[in-house]
């Protein structure tokens, strides 16, 4: 069952056209990157999700439309939406208190043996945790919530890579069982590629890249070339090409490992690279054709 | 499944996906337990609403029975005169003023003490959770905006009303009971400062009071939180500046105050359309007391269109707030 479904999703601020109509669909179970530059649209695209900012188009979320039925919807959603957005004067324990009286799915039991795993004190007030702390106890929150779709911005944005990798740990852990559907943006990409069933790349308000991890592992393949092969590694028509110590990294889109062995060592592509190669090549052409129309 | 299986692990499953669509229809929290919820925790973020009014009270009081004690000299004449002249009569225990319209002095400052901190705490209801970005935490949860906003309209509604009369009632008590027990010093029956105000009848006029102004202050209420919700910064001066703005230019142009004298006759209250008494009595004295709560009319109250119109006003008002949470994002 297709969990989020949208079709020509537009938004735009005045002029600025932030979601150019975009087609989504992300089934149950999955876990998506949305990855995308600053301004890409990543923020637009998960609010109208969440039911936060209107939109135009088509969308539906679990059966929902986001927009007049929010508060229905987040009974079956969960969303981190930035850092430090937990009130500041809200103590733990109050924290605990809230949302096992507003919301029908939460289990207080869970949350509390989440929190004992932390070093947050039940007592202090968010005000009074380090950053790391109130996103572990946003976290904990989150996770006791049987929820079947979480949306995760930039969750890990300001923090430490222990709490990064604890945060992903935990994440997998303690809380996703292949029924669940996780979509998370960070600019951390290589931190979360293990983790993802899904990529989508996002430029300028449209989805340039949608492929699960799979098609993606088959689909891409870096290799690493000797100067004197580079000619004819480049004639194979890479999407990408950098230096590393003074030998070429090639990115193909489609070529068989096979036939690119007789260049060097193949390898899967890590999503950032991939990143800079799709995302790269799109603002070089847009410039040269703007220079052609100039 | 019609036929019976071996596989446990199957029907299981099976089991497993029932209950997850049982939980699924289930799933509802009853609007009310919503509210009570919402209105809780917004108790919680500002403690001054239950604090603030008890501690003016406690403020009034101290001073009330610190002057006593500071004119005890005064005082002692007072009262052995007044005792002298004739026994029956309340003594003179806080000087030239009665207990009577002591409390009503007090109640008064406590009433508008109460109006004070509803208003700044709607300015600021549903501003700062925009600017905090903590409305990203409420909204990620499965209360409407009308649950929210209803939630934050209660506060002066509901909530400091009642705030204030547990305030008020208690201070009077405590100068009921200080009253006696001067008295009881000076050989008198300590009796006497209850039956000359007496003290539940007050309690239940107090009470009709306080509602009555909540419902002809509700259009201000709900007008700040519309405020609250729609400007991104200065507040204060989108709530304070158009309808000044407003007055001034019909007295320039039209040279008429109708708008200047309704918002005057809002602001202003209107006890004397609440109540059959005046609260300043011919000789200036301050004496709001009425000698039965049969003088009350409610229906006198109920039916003026003012009270309708406003509360018309206060009900669009908190529907383009409720309109306008649902758009707004964090500042």
């Amino acid at each position: 069952m297709a969990c989020i479904h949208a079709r020509g999703l537009r938004r735009h601020y005045g002029k600025n056209v932030a979601l150019d109509g975009i087609d989504l669909n992300i089934n149950e179970g999955r876990i998506v990157g949305l990855i995308g530059p600053n301004g890409a649209g990543k923020s637009t695209a998960l609010n109208a999700i969440l039911g936060l900012s209107p939109y135009e188009g088509e969308l539906t979320v679990l059966g929902h439309n986001p927009w007049t039925a929010r508060d229905q919807l987040m009974r079956d959603v969960s969303f981190i939406a930035d850092v430090a957005v937990l009130p500041r004067w809200m103590r733990v324990s109050q924290a605990l208190d809230y949302v096992a009286g507003v919301h029908p799915r939460f289990d207080r039991a869970k949350a509390a043996k989440f929190l004992a795993k932390t070093s947050i004190p039940s007592t202090a007030s968010v005000r009074e945790l380090s950053k790391g702390m109130a996103v572990q106890l946003h976290l904990c929150l989150i996770m006791a919530i049987d929820a079947k779709l979480l949306v995760l911005d930039e969750p890990t944005l300001g923090l430490d890579i222990l709490y990064r990798k604890q945060f992903y740990d935990s994440l997998l852990n303690d809380y996703f069982d292949h029924q669940r559907t996780i979509v998370v943006t960070t600019h951390q990409v290589e931190e979360v590629q293990h983790i993802l069933t899904d990529v989508m790349f996002i430029n300028r308000g449209r989805i340039v890249l949608d492929s699960s991890m799979e098609h993606f592992e088959q689909r891409f393949a870096e290799v690493m070339v000797h100067p004197e092969q580079a000619a004819a590694a480049r004639s194979r028509g890479p999407i990408h090409e950098r230096q590393v110590f003074g030998r070429s990294i090639f990115l193909f889109d489609g070529a068989t490992r096979d036939e690119l062995a007789a260049f060097g060592e193949v390898r899967t592509p890590g999503i950032a690279d991939l990143f800079v190669a799709v995302i790269g090549n799109e603002t070089t052409e847009t410039k040269s054709s703007k220079g052609v129309a100039a | 499944m019609n036929m019976p299986t071996n596989d446990t692990r199957v029907s299981r499953d099976d089991d497993f996906a029932t209950h997850r669509v049982a939980a699924t229809s289930a799933a509802t929290i009853a609007p009310l337990k919503l509210l009570y919820w919402s209105v809780r925790r917004e108790l919680w973020e500002n403690r001054s609403l239950y604090l603030g009014p008890p501690l003016v009270a406690g403020v009034l009081l101290f001073a009330v029975v610190a002057n006593a004690i500071y004119d005890g000299g005064k005082a002692d004449h007072l009262i052995n005169s007044a005792i002298a002249l004739d026994p029956t009569r309340e003594a003179a225990v806080f000087g030239s003023l009665t207990i009577g319209s002591l409390s009503a002095i007090t109640a008064m400052m406590l009433i508008i003490t109460v109006f004070i901190v509803g208003a700044l705490y709607c300015l600021d209801a549903l501003n700062g959770e925009r600017r905090d970005r903590s409305i990203l935490f409420w909204k990620s949860l499965p209360v409407s905006d009308l649950i929210t906003v209803l939630s934050k309209a209660a506060i002066p509604l509901v909530v400091l009303p009642l705030v204030a009369l547990a305030s008020i009632v208690g201070m009077h008590l405590c100068m009921l009971v200080f009253t006696s027990a001067v008295q009881l010093l000076y050989g008198q029956s300590g009796a006497l400062p209850w039956t000359r105000a007496p003290f539940f009848q007050n309690a239940l006029v107090l009470l009709y009071g306080l509602a009555t102004l909540a419902l002809w202050h509700a259009p201000i209420y709900a007008w700040l939180l519309l405020v609250s919700s729609w400007a991104k910064r200065s507040v204060l001066l989108w709530a304070v500046l158009p309808p000044l703005v407003l007055a001034a230019i019909e007295g320039i142009t039209l040279g008429k105050s109708y708008f200047a004298s309704l918002l005057a006759h809002r602001l202003g209250g209107s006890p004397a359309d609440v109540f059959p008494f005046k609260m300043i009595d011919s000789k200036g004295g301050i004496s709001p007391q009425i000698s039965s709560l049969s003088e009350l009319d409610p229906l006198t109250f109920l039916t003026m269109p003012a009270l309708w119109g406003g509360l018309a006003f206060a009900a669009a008002c908190i529907a383009a707030a409720v309109w306008l949470r649902r758009r707004r994002e964090p500042i």
